[in-house]
């Protein structure tokens, strides 16, 4: 993630320690995946509750875009900056490989370089990946245009509720995803489909072809 | 302050998949346990606690749920609490 972000946008981010009680002013601050305080208790549990957490709860609140993958999006649904959870993998086994990501809405900042309806590739790496929520929250999220991606038909990889990979908050400022957009960002990942998210995520608009 | 023990039960709710309940099932029946109906996997806490009284042992108990031991999107939670006999 560090690599794929100082590729992208040219400059290192600066790191904050679980620790810390305040974040750097930032205009992204990404929670990246990686199996946080071993996943004890449940996936994201214990990371949701550490020191830091209150300062992104505190940026989100200001608006600041945060970013969720994998673990980080585990940790913003047990945090509850995010609506729904997500549970052990309907086929009870570790997935990881590549899917197919259909952009269920681009009228955000972090999907505002893809189209709507577009296909792109992902790679997955997950145990507790299968999105749940409650039937009332489900509507609600659909409803409100919060669904960000879907995995595409026939490459639900989890038993996720209605293919849903990713989603935005209410406000619009908050992505969680499964998927490792940052794992696809350079030819030598063998594609680029992830890269168009962090510079759609950092407002780096001038985009070349892909 | 006294002493208090309790058992704390985390439970899928009602209507939430559980893959990992259906698969020990699964396991139960090749076993051959045939009279078994359903297997939901939880999780038990066996917590100690110092608390003025047994009220506010649950109070603090209850609230520990909430915030961290069950996550109420797909969990419920029962806490029973005894006198500790230590």
């Amino acid at each position: 993630m560090i690599a794929a972000i100082t590729k992208i946008s040219g400059h290192a981010p600066t790191l904050a320690w679980h620790t810390d009680t305040a974040l750097p002013d930032s205009e992204l601050v990404i929670i990246p995946g990686g199996f946080s305080h071993g996943d004890y208790l449940r996936a994201g549990a214990i990371a949701a509750r550490a020191p830091v957490m209150k300062a992104v709860a505190q940026a989100a609140e200001n608006g600041v875009r945060i970013l969720g993958v994998c673990n980080g999006f585990q940790t913003l649904t047990e945090s509850g900056l995010l609506p729904g959870a997500l549970m052990r993998n309907a086929g009870l086994t570790f997935v990881c490989k590549e899917v197919k990501l259909q952009i269920a809405n681009n009228q955000n900042p972090f999907t505002q370089l893809y189209q709507e309806g577009e296909i792109i590739r992902c790679p997955v790496a997950h145990h507790d990946g299968n999105y749940f929520a409650d039937a009332k929250t489900l509507e609600r999220i659909e409803g409100e245009g919060q669904v960000a991606f879907r995995y595409a038909e026939g490459s639900n990889p989890n038993g996720s509720l209605n293919d849903i990979a990713g989603i935005f908050n209410a406000r619009g400022n908050v992505l969680g995803m499964m998927p490792h957009p940052e794992n696809l960002v350079e030819p030598a990942h063998s594609g680029i489909d992830g890269k168009r998210l962090f510079q759609g995520a950092l407002d780096l608009l001038e985009v070349e072809p892909a | 302050m006294k002493s208090f023990r309790a058992d704390i039960r985390v439970t899928l709710k009602n209507g939430v998949l559980d893959p990992q309940g259906k698969a020990i099932e699964g396991a139960l029946g090749s076993l051959g346990f045939d009279g078994v109906d359903q297997v939901r996997q939880g999780k038990t806490f066996d917590v100690t606690l110092n608390a003025k009284d047994k009220k506010a042992a649950e109070t603090a108990l209850t609230a520990m749920c909430e915030k961290l031991l069950a996550n109420t999107v797909i969990e419920d939670y029962d806490v029973t609490v005894n006198q500790s006999d230590k």
